[in-house]
């Protein structure tokens, strides 16, 4: 018996299902539109594979008079809309229900308009977010967040979520390097938030669009910040023999005013499963394991990394292995970025993504360890230390509703510690509905209460992605 | 208790501000929010009866410096703030601009920063408050505490209440608190100074610079009369001071076609972009207007050439992305300044203008109808019987 709840469909909307289908079938083409049981079943869930709903139509849309035609149809006929970008959320941000729609932006995968001397790209909410940065890296520069999925995942998915990534810690998440979006309503308007001038003035339309989680409305296009790429960057790997002084490495290194472009936390566990996916050359035998990139120039890199190994001896370092060749650092980042594909072949588990204050790392690392050891279970810890963005892998076995069970609750308490130490539920993955009901330990009822009433600013009937994020609320018998 | 300050009622904790709110809620009054005083000249003028101050929520909750943040009240002094972070060798990463040059006098606090988005020329590397604002506390139209963000980097549980309020100069609520990442003094810098270059050269020398992999953190130009005789471009470096010294050579060598002559270090550097933060170059003449146009730098000259001789002064932050812009103060210099823009893509946003031009004409860009009734309802979710700065960002709203 799973944990999650969803609220029992609208019998209405069930038993209106093929007016509704043929609603959609006057507005898009025949191949944007998938109303058969097996076309639907491939967008019944997304990365949190445990929980699934069949939708009651897929609309894949071509065009922004498409989105918007949906739209206003949906709002007239009471049907709910979830958005859907690739489908990789780890939140269950994209799961249908049986009473709603699918949206998927997929269809709208161009990219529009590159300006280097601005530095932005103007793209479809479909581009997948890797394919910003290949369509400039030849030019020198990049698309910043780089989350795990990146190969994958959609610019609309992470506006939707504020997606991070490894390479955050210098340059920001998702909404600190969004200039614009394309936003269509509920009512079908196209509103243009934002844009490539900076400091658009005016209520922060960007700030609260970025990681609504398609409650809001429907990004169509993003307007992204270009970066040149600095001149070289290194990844380095750190080993120690405790997972404390590992964490009070990073501690000691954000604290000495050093800031480098990423510096991830993988233990044992987790360097044992990606080592033995992606051969990069981990340490085997140590407890814990830092990577820590660093950029510039060749001097400044060997200078900066200098810094960085002082620090790291002062607190027992026993392995330390610089990179040698851009095929060692691809290595290197392919195992971190593999974490958590490469431990799906070893177990099933759910990815927590709880962020605590840096200083109160080595706390939360270990009460990670109790809450799960008291459960039985087995975890692994791959993460974002740097910005205390923690990422416990707790393993269990998907055909044992026992452990599931189990499995959840540990991550449930892991979430709540998180919170209690200063932090949040999650720092880059979405609410979704994994930890709705976690909101309240994190949000009073005045707090959530100001977050739905915005909301419903732009969606009073809470039509778009409904039954994520906030609590659910009880229905009345 | 609360206590009456000069008329302004100056509540000293979160819940005598409430206290206020509401009754001022069910008396039907309406508030204008203060603070230091020195970005009050900022926005449409105040149409609220009673004044709120946030001067006795006064001092720092936390600094960590390990953890780089900040928790501040929301009457705290920047003044004050910049003491505690200087002893760690720390920082606020977005430099905010000071606006007493530009508006006169005041004490800038930690509610005018957030209320007006304060930024300064580190935004094109370390971007505006908004970035860097990680939480907050403040008290809505209905009286009760809200918070949203928290201490942590990465947070995205739920609605960014946070971002929403930065900018909005107290349309939303009443800021009791704010929490802010820090970044770490630069233990060194280097300004270039290029001389004597038109506008379309200026532009082309830091749009070179800033798609460099040199990571600029400041891209200004100066026109003639600003100090000097000549127009001065400036492209600024940070960080440890090899990799400074380093960096600051590859520019010089980058932008060689564009004769750079010196470098600035320390001190005369610091100043420099202080000068460049608060707007000093366009301060005098006082009765002229101030607008802050945020547009794509390649059409920034464009922007002047169609404003034509409403252009007084100007100069240009952020590689030109955006153009700090002096004219006379009237309703025909707005409109021409709107009607530049309109067919390029921006934002112009009055600074600095007589109270009767910022009553008559839009101070930001005017939105869309319907971002307009968004904003409404947004007004609305927040504070819906209109207790708070009404009009101070659009009419009537």
């Amino acid at each position: 018996m799973s944990q999650i709840a969803f609220p029992s469909p609208d019998p209405t909307i069930l038993a209106r299902r093929d007016e509704i289908v043929a609603g959609l079938a006057a507005i898009l083409p025949p191949d944007g539109l998938i109303a058969d049981v097996a076309g639907r079943r491939a967008f019944e869930t997304d990365a949190l594979t445990a929980y699934r709903r069949l939708p009651l139509a897929v609309a894949l849309p071509c065009s922004i008079d498409e989105v918007a035609r949906i739209m206003r149809f949906c709002r007239d006929g009471g049907v709910n809309i979830v958005a859907r970008g690739a489908g990789t959320s780890l939140s269950g941000g994209a799961i249908p229900q049986e009473d709603a729609i699918v949206l998927g932006l997929s269809k709208m995968n161009r990219i529009l308009e590159i300006n280097l001397a601005d530095r932005y790209a103007r793209v479809e909410a479909g581009v997948t977010n890797l394919a910003i940065s290949e369509a400039v890296a030849a030019d020198g520069f990049f698309y910043a967040p780089d989350p795990s999925s990146q190969l994958a995942c959609t610019i609309g998915g992470n506006v939707g979520m504020n997606s991070g990534g490894a390479h955050c810690l210098k340059y920001g998440v998702t909404v600190n390097n969004l200039l614009g979006v394309r936003l269509v309503t509920l009512d079908g308007d196209v509103l243009d938030l934002g844009g490539p001038a900076p400091d658009a003035g005016g209520l922060d339309w960007l700030g609260v669009v970025c990681g609504s989680e398609g409650q809001l409305g429907i990004v169509v296009e993003a307007t992204v910040k270009l970066i040149r790429a600095a001149e070289g960057a290194r990844p380095t790997l750190f080993g120690f023999d405790s997972c404390a002084d590992a964490s009070r490495c990073v501690a000691a290194i954000v604290g000495a005013g050093i800031v480098p472009v990423a510096m991830e936390y993988m233990d044992k566990a987790a360097i044992a499963i990606c080592e033995n996916f992606a051969k990069a050359g981990y340490p085997l035998d140590v407890e814990a394991m830092l990577i820590v990139e660093v950029e510039g120039s060749e001097a400044e890199i060997a200078a900066e990394l200098a810094r960085i190994g002082a620090i790291a001896k002062a607190h027992g370092v026993r392995v330390t292995r610089e990179s040698m060749s851009a095929m060692e650092s691809a290595q290197i980042w392919k195992g971190r970025k593999s974490a958590f594909g490469a431990t799906g072949r070893v177990a099933d588990y759910i990815c927590m993504d709880g962020t605590v204050p840096t200083g109160r790392l080595p706390e939360a690392l270990e009460r990670v360890g109790e809450i799960c050891a008291a459960y039985g279970l087995r975890v692994a810890n791959v993460f974002h230390a740097g910005d205390g963005n923690m990422h416990p892998l707790i393993l269990y076995d998907v055909n044992d509703p026992d452990q599931q069970q189990k499995a959840e609750e540990a991550g449930m308490e892991v979430l709540k510690m998180s919170v209690a130490l200063g932090g949040s539920l999650t720092g880059e993955h979405g609410v979704g509905i994994e930890k709705r009901d976690l909101m309240t330990c994190q949000y009073s009822d005045a707090d959530l209460a100001q977050q739905k009433r915005v909301r419903a600013a732009f969606d009073p009937q809470a039509q778009l992605n409904p039954a994520k994020v906030f609590p659910l609320e009880r229905r009345p018998a | 208790m609360i206590v009456e300050q000069a008329a302004a009622l100056a509540p000293a904790d979160e819940d005598e501000a409430r206290a206020i709110v509401a009754e001022a809620r069910l008396g039907d009054e309406t508030l204008d929010i203060v603070g230091g005083g020195s970005r009050a000249g900022f926005g449409r003028p105040p149409e609220g009866r009673r004044r709120l101050s946030s001067a006795r929520l006064d001092g720092i909750v936390f600094h960590e410096p390990a953890e780089m943040t900040l928790r501040a009240r929301a009457g705290a002094p920047l003044s004050a703030i910049a003491v505690a972070l200087d002893a760690h060798n720390q920082m606020l990463p977005f430099e905010p601009i000071d606006h007493r040059a530009l508006l006169g006098g005041g004490e800038p606090t930690v509610g005018g920063l957030v209320a007006t988005n304060a930024s300064g020329p580190r935004r094109v590397s370390a971007g505006a408050a908004r970035d860097s604002l990680i939480g907050l506390r403040l008290v809505n139209g209905l009286g009760e505490a809200i918070m949203s963000g928290g201490r942590v980097t990465k947070n995205v549980a739920g609605l960014d209440l946070v971002k929403l309020n930065c900018g909005a100069l107290g349309t939303l609520g009443f800021l009791t608190e704010a929490t802010f990442k820090l970044l770490p003094k630069p233990e060194s810098e280097a300004t270039i100074v290029i001389r004597r270059l038109d506008d379309p050269r200026a532009i082309a020398a830091m749009t070179a610079a800033l798609g460099s992999p040199y990571g600029v953190s400041g891209a200004a130009a100066l026109t003639p009369g600003m100090g000097r005789e000549f127009s001065r471009t400036f492209l600024r470096v940070e960080g440890f001071a090899a990799s400074v010294d380093h960096r600051a050579e590859a520019l010089l060598k980058l932008l060689a076609e564009f004769g750079p002559e010196r470098v600035l270090c320390g001190e005369d550097s610091q100043r420099l972009w202080r000068g460049v933060r608060d707007v000093e170059f366009l301060a005098e003449p006082r009765v002229r207007a101030v607008w802050r146009v945020g547009v794509r730098a390649s059409r920034a000259v464009e922007f002047l050439a169609r404003l034509g001789p409403h252009a007084l002064a100007h100069l240009f932050d952020c590689g030109g992305g955006l153009v700090w812009l002096a004219t006379a103060p009237t309703p025909a210099d707005a409109a021409a300044v709107r009607a530049a823009l309109a067919p390029l893509g921006g934002h112009a946003t009055i600074v600095r203008a007589p109270q009767d031009l910022r009553a008559a004409v839009d101070v930001f860009q005017r939105q869309p109808a319907a971002l307009t009734a968004l904003t409404r309802r947004i007004k609305a979710a927040f504070d819906p019987d209109g207790v708070f700065n009404r009009g101070r960002m659009y009419a009537g709203i």
